[in-house]
């Protein structure tokens, strides 16, 4: 690849004719995609890695963001010398479709109006986002993925890879992830998008170019926050202790660490994030359910794959629980695929998979073969 | 890097290129002479997290999880050789988990120290302690090995579930020892057993 090909480097952005078809029905056309790429494409195109992000995540994996200058959000496992190192392979991140950093979304304005989509953006599945990035691949001249690695949403991006592409792609990374959505993950969601829906700023989705809900918005997020934290954690954490007073208020003002905790969380996350976003990106992860793509056994999604997989959960990660992660590894050992699994012990519930964990870096190392 | 005695006899015993569970297998040493020698398509399950770590960092496809409770998921007769080395008087069920293993194997090996070996029964007799060996190194209150049996306890049982045993082997030190005399002088015994399922 030359130096100067504009398709790779940092803040990268691509409209592609398409159309996609979407499994809900219709197609999206154009297919707009912001991405980042890291280290050098082989002539053979051989050594590419793709990193899913989870929900509220974006392109910048490695690279800072520019918006908030804050360094990307797995920098201590992509880069170089690191389990996915930049060094050795081509990594790419690109923004999943439905989002709001650059890729297709609700905020996208909609060529044949002028005006944003809003909620006439079409509902979008996690499979579809897994064929948004195949198109990107096409673009970028990448035939076989070496690798494609996700946590949470991104695991299940990772998992519908080889189900999607069998052909596409040699190993799999899955970390805190699961292979459909439970009526718990589902039920927390709808919290969320009711919050969003029912604060009056919301107007059925266009509100753009005036308030944004952000109250909802925000409270959805305070809701969401605490599924990724552990009970243990924010005990550790907070316990009882109250926020820079000597005693209670008797009011309603946030008393407590945790809920000045949880305010700030719900505020800086709505200058960062769309709304509308939200809604699409949490309706496809709770449509997501491999097996019932695949006849309703999920072995059959990994029958046409010669993929090894690697898998991780963290002990006291109950949004995606460690027997999640079993059921995949049953399924992957009934379709006769390798497959790796290990649970890690963390005091960090979900959120675990995006700190620094050795233990996880080590795996994540020894299957990529960058360990030692 | 030589393998433990115990393993390189189940290693020279593998047939080529065959597909491999390693139940309980440690950081994979086994699993990876039987890749590099036998050209095998080996798989392990592991309790140790930082085992499964290790294990992995060798390129081995190993998963974490428990011998008593995870072998059920695998399918019938879908290993060419099922190997639980010196993990059997660590099951809280031994009996199931060598059923679990005689299904999913079409051949099955188990190791395990012999509790009726010489130096055992001398310690227990003259020492009237709860014998401490070189096989058996913890004390009773720290030992990982809650189901002591003896070569006789583990060929009685296969008498009596009617497993066919298609070869066995006996260890004293590194030294291998006669079949007659097992019970008494072998430190340690290597059993190849027949599958339920031969599919």
């Amino acid at each position: 690849m030359s130096a100067d090909d504009q398709r790779f480097g940092l803040q990268r952005h691509v409209i592609l004719p398409g159309p996609l078809p979407l499994d809900g029905g219709g197609r999206l056309a154009p297919v707009e995609i912001a991405y980042e790429t890291y280290g050098t494409l082989a002539p053979d195109g051989g050594n590419a890695v793709l990193i899913c992000h989870a929900l509220t995540m974006d392109q910048h994996v490695a690279g800072a963001n520019p918006r908030t200058g804050k360094p990307g959000w797995w920098t201590q496992m992509v880069g170089p010398g690191r389990p996915v190192d930049t060094d050795r392979f081509f990594v790419v991140c690109a923004n999943v479709l439905g989002s709001c950093m650059g890729s297709s979304g609700p905020a996208t304005v909609d060529p044949a109006t002028g005006a944003p989509f809003g909620m006439s953006f079409p509902v979008i599945t996690i499979r579809d986002m897994v064929r948004g990035q195949a198109m990107l691949l096409d673009y970028l001249g990448i035939g076989r993925l070496k690798a494609v690695i996700g946590g949470s949403m991104g695991g299940m991006q990772a998992l519908s890879w080889p189900a999607t592409f069998p052909d596409r792609v040699e190993a799999v990374v899955v970390i805190a992830s699961a292979a459909r959505h439970s009526a718990q993950n589902i039920a927390f969601h709808e919290v969320g998008r009711q919050a969003v829906m029912a604060d009056p700023n919301w107007r059925g989705g266009e509100y753009y170019g005036h308030s944004t809900p952000a109250a909802g918005l925000a409270v959805a997020r305070m809701a969401a926050h605490i599924t990724y934290l552990s009970e243990a954690g924010l005990t550790e954490k907070f316990g009882r202790k109250l926020q820079a007073r000597e005693a209670k208020t008797f009011g309603f003002d946030a008393d407590f660490q945790v809920e000045s905790y949880l305010r700030y969380q719900g505020i800086a996350f709505v200058d960062r994030f769309d709304a509308n976003s939200y809604l699409y990106i949490t309706r496809a992860m709770d449509y997501f359910d491999l097996a019932e793509e695949h006849g309703g056994l999920l072995a059959n999604a990994f029958r046409q794959t010669k993929a090894r997989f690697a898998l991780i959960s963290f002990d006291t990660d109950w949004l995606y629980p460690t027997r999640e992660s079993r059921a995949i590894v049953q399924a992957l050992n009934a379709a006769g695929a390798p497959v790796s699994f290990v649970e890690l012990s963390s005091p960090y519930g979900h959120d675990a998979f995006l700190l620094d964990s050795p233990e996880m870096n080590r795996v994540v190392a020894g299957f990529m073969g960058t360990g030692l | 890097m030589s393998l433990r005695a115990d393993l390189a006899i189940i290693a020279d015993h593998v047939a080529g290129g065959s597909r491999v569970l390693d139940v309980g297998c440690g950081d994979g040493a086994l699993m990876a002479a039987l890749r590099d020698s036998k050209q095998a398509d080996a798989r392990g399950l592991e309790l140790d997290p930082r085992n499964v770590a290790a294990a992995v960092g060798r390129g081995l496809s190993v998963i974490q999880g428990d011998a008593d409770v995870d072998l059920a998921g695998y399918p019938d007769a879908s290993f060419d050789y099922a190997i639980l080395s010196q993990t059997l008087q660590t099951c809280r069920a031994p009996d199931a988990v060598l059923g679990q293993l005689l299904r999913i194997g079409r051949h099955a090996f188990v190791s395990f120290p012999n509790f009726a070996h010489w130096r055992v029964r001398a310690s227990l007799l003259w020492g009237g302690r709860m014998p401490v060996t070189r096989l058996l190194p913890e004390h009773w209150y720290d030992t990982p090995n809650i189901h002591h049996l003896t070569v006789d306890d583990f060929r009685a049982h296969l008498k009596e579930r009617g497993v066919a045993v298609e070869g066995a082997w006996f260890l004293s030190g590194d030294k291998k020892t006669t079949s007659a005399a097992a019970n008494f002088l072998a430190e340690h015994a290597i059993f190849l057993l027949r599958g339920t399922n031969q599919g």
